[in-house]
């Protein structure tokens, strides 16, 4: 295993490799295709280079934990405003998640539909090409229209272009206060509509959930506000208005249970320990309910207004017929080595789509030893 | 400012160039007179002009693919273009090329309330694109200066921003999927109504690549609804150190306003003259607008003007209605052509971290010594993206040239405390040349092969963004 520390380090350890490298953050996230290579461990490119609390960024080495960058920002006030999910209960599996990790995976949370997946809080990043050459791109302000956007096309690249040494975000203030509306017993169709009509308001939703099966066994449809609780209070009674004629609804406003109840939406802890494969599916959400219910699913969880479907399905089965002419796309986010051997991880692309993504594969990586395979 | 050698093979084919595409396009879609393609000389940036080849006007996402694909058999350069607006010069043809203009794709395909998105032809203007979900109280939130005439095809060019993005981001935030013509004329699909990318974010690189990858003739579009109401406050000091730090104490505070705009004294000196909004004669003037229902807006302004009354401001105006909210707005909506008024003025666009505000204001002001030219502020303060307006006479001869000067100097200083050289009006020709001072030649590289891939021959808008001795090999290979 190579084990740099330093980024020149780790430009070497690329441009001297032999053969094909397993990169690895702190390893929380073995998703994707398996990789056969040497292991290139970048958990030790570690520190908080620079916070600026005043101008909402923060940079950061991509080896450190995300676990570090979180207690440095709430010790402001302040958090990563896309709320990345915590992998490892899902997975089963353990480390230290890193924050080249979340950006690898562009790894996103709940909030992702009012402030953006982490591609959209990531300001900059430096990487070594598969040549071992140390390139940057984007900085650390919020707009920069300077040459090509290769910030957003390493996020979510899964180490195939390059691997990530340094990365630049825009942070958020926490807010003073949050509420949760909840309501329960709706079918899926019904919750999506209700979602839809929170999202449709101008009452600024930070989440929009829906659990066919929640923590005491029945339905439920959250509904999250987040701001300053006066306005947080007053939302709250809006949305109760607007949405009264989908059922009871009750509101719970304790940070804890409220935190709690999204870190079981995020981590989707109700698959933990669960047997099966479990696949992402993003669509839009109107269409949400229909492909969940083709899915033949033995678990569904609906987050982003219903339009990310978490599903959990027998082992070793192609859950993609399902999407069938419907626009979107499905991963394979938890599976045995073997069936992710065999299944497409991510969803396949039309022809001229995947020789555009060869392409760019071939032109960072022309040896072809950055998680070679890993994407398909 | 240089532009490539015209080919002197394709100026002779160009009779042969232009009936191939009059073969393939509506007789009045292909312009060729000498007097009628002057319209397509220049765009905004209008020191730089050159009447293209030809000029083509095609209506489908078809005739677009029709026509790249002869170009790209005829191996001649097209450069796309949106409305014109470009600040950049990212429109600008060499004589050689052929102007791709989107302005006949003006359609709504569709608009989904339920999922929020709109789907609609790249021609379209941003304003425009407002005006078609605004009965339902929804709205497209990039919302660039020039929204009333610049077409969503530039505004994804240039991954536009506007006053609102501190809250709602910049284009690539909101911009959900496209449809995009390859120089090969293949269409391909891109993104939709659902988040986020299956594969590579291909959608991400392609917003803000100002037509070097493809041209872009159909956008999904995220749409949100409406805030209840939003209200500004308008804040005066006598030091823009002071503004600066105010700027950056509101944003701690956790606040978040949708648009935090800045101007000094220049600035507001003129655009009182032109605009008479009852703006204080101070040193820095901050606007700063939230949103939300009436209870929710006196919240936030109490919250910011108490951080405000700290740093002693000489006035504050917190608006109470829509009528003074406009007041308020009225200068800062005037201040381009009220410094037009009085001078030709060159508008940068670079980015800074906003913490190193204060210092770059006062570099400016001692540059503008140096140089013998008058600046003006006006910006966008809450994320850093600074609009230095450089006042010169395009009359007197050299005036022009050391004004650019002059603007190198302050993009090289907003390069060096760790910003950018454009944070919304994209590199075009204008800042071409000094994208050095941003990256090493690996970084550009990189970039360039990116194009290499998208557009092997590189025969989309090829003399822009990179300086033209890094990109000479392959536009001439």
């Amino acid at each position: 295993m190579m084990n740099p520390v330093t980024e020149a380090e780790l430009a070497e350890a690329v441009a001297g490799a032999a053969g094909p490298l397993r990169i690895m953050g702190g390893g929380t996230r073995p998703i994707g295709k398996p990789v056969a290579g040497e292991l290139l461990s970048v958990a030790g490119l570690t520190g908080i280079e620079l916070y600026e609390p005043g101008a909402l960024t923060i940079v950061v080495k991509a080896g450190t934990s995300v676990a570090e960058v979180e207690a440095a920002l709430a010790a402001e006030g302040q958090r990563l405003p896309f709320e990345p999910m915590d992998h490892r209960l899902l997975l089963g599996s353990t480390g230290e998640p890193t924050m080249g990790g979340v950006v690898a995976a562009n790894v996103s949370g709940p909030r992702r539909i009012q402030v953006g997946a982490c591609r959209d809080s990531l300001m900059g990043v430096r990487f070594v090409d598969g040549r071992g050459t140390v390139l940057k791109n984007g900085g650390r302000v919020m707009k920069n229209v300077t040459g090509y956007d290769l910030v957003k096309l390493m996020a979510g690249s899964y180490g195939t272009l390059g691997v990530l040494s340094e990365l630049s975000f825009k942070v958020l203030p926490v807010p003073e206060a949050v509420a949760v509306i909840l309501i329960e017993g709706l079918s899926d169709e019904e919750a999506v509509r209700a979602l839809s009509a929170a999202l449709g308001s101008p009452f600024d939703v930070t989440g929009a959930a829906h659990a066919p099966v929640g923590v005491d066994g029945a339905p439920v449809t959250m509904i999250r506000i987040e701001g300053f609780a006066d306005s947080v209070a007053y939302r709250a009674e809006a949305l109760k208005t607007l949405l009264a004629g989908f059922g009871e609804i009750a509101v719970e406003a304790d940070p804890e249970k409220t935190a709690a109840g999204w870190r079981w939406v995020r981590d989707v802890e109700a698959f933990a320990g669960q047997p099966g494969d479990v696949w992402r599916i993003s669509v839009k959400p109107s269409d949400g309910p229909r492909v969940g219910a083709a899915l033949k699913a033995q678990g569904l969880l609906y987050d982003w207004g219903g339009g990310q479907i978490w599903a959990r399905v027998g082992e070793g089965r192609d859950i993609r017929p399902a999407l069938e002419g419907v626009g979107g796309h499905a991963t394979l986010i938890r599976a045995s080595e073997d069936t992710r051997a065999a299944l497409p991880v991510f969803q396949p692309e039309p022809a001229p789509l995947a020789a555009i993504s060869a392409g760019l594969r071939a032109q960072f990586d022309p040896r072809g030893i950055l998680n070679p395979g890993l994407m398909g | 400012m240089e532009m490539p050698t015209p080919n002197p093979d394709i100026l002779a084919r160009k009779a042969r160039i232009v009936e191939r595409l009059r073969e393939v396009l509506p007789r009045d879609a292909v312009i060729d007179d000498v007097h009628e393609t002057r319209a397509y000389e220049c765009d905004a940036l209008t020191a730089y002009r050159c009447p293209p080849l030809c000029a083509v006007l095609p209506a489908s996402t078809q005739e677009v693919s029709d026509v790249l694909r002869i170009c790209n058999e005829e191996g001649v350069p097209v450069v796309p273009r949106g409305s014109g607006t470009s600040l950049a010069g990212g429109a600008l043809p060499t004589a050689d090329s052929v102007i791709l203009g989107v302005a006949r794709l003006t359609e709504v395909l569709e608009t989904d309330y339920e999922n929020r998105f709109i789907r609609v032809q790249t021609g379209r203007t941003n304003l425009s694109v407002t005006g078609a979900v605004e009965e339902e109280d929804f709205f497209y939130a990039p919302d660039p200066s020039s929204q009333l005439a610049c077409a969503i095809a530039g505004n994804i060019g240039m991954n536009s921003g506007g006053a609102h993005c501190l809250k709602y981001g910049v284009t690539t935030n909101n911009l959900l999927g496209v449809t995009i013509v390859l120089m090969d004329g293949t269409v391909v699909e891109i993104g939709g109504a659902h988040l986020d990318a299956g594969g590579l974010d291909l959608l991400g690189v392609i917003c803000g690549s100002e037509g070097q990858l493809g041209v872009v003739t159909e956008a999904t579009l995220r749409i949100l609804r409406k805030p209840e109401g939003a209200r500004p406050v308008l804040m005066g000091f006598d030091n823009n150190e002071v503004a600066g730090e105010c700027v950056s104490d509101i944003i701690k505070a956790g606040v978040l306003p949708v648009a935090i705009e800045f101007m000094d004294r220049p600035v507001i000196r003129a655009t009182e003259a032109f605009a008479h909004a009852g703006y204080p004669d101070c040193e820095a003037l901050l606007i700063v607008e939230v949103e939300g229902s009436e209870a929710e807006i006196d919240e936030q302004l109490g919250l910011i003007t108490q951080i405000a009354r700290k740093h002693n401001p000489v006035e504050l105006r917190e608006s109470t209605n829509a009528e003074e909210s406009a007041k308020i707005w009225l200068g800062r909506k005037s201040a381009f052509g009220a410094m037009g008024q009085i001078n030709d003025y060159m508008c940068l666009d670079g980015t800074i971290p906003v913490s190193s505000l204060p210092y770059v204001l006062k570099r400016i002001g001692e540059m503008s010594e140096e140089y013998g030219l008058g600046v003006g502020n006006v910006f966008h303060a809450g994320d850093g993206n600074m609009h230095p307006l450089i006042l010169f006479d395009a009359n007197k001869p050299g005036d022009l040239e050391l004004c650019e000067r002059f603007g190198a100097d302050i993009l090289k200083l907003c390069v060096e405390v760790g910003g950018c050289l454009t944070g919304e009006h994209g590199v075009g020709v204008e800042k071409r040349d000094l994208m050095h001072a941003q990256f090493t030649a690996e970084d550009m590289e990189a970039q360039l092969r990116v194009k290499d891939v998208f557009d092997p021959k590189w025969l989309l808008n090829p003399a822009k963004v990179f300086p033209l001795d890094v990109t000479e090999s392959r536009r001439v290979a």
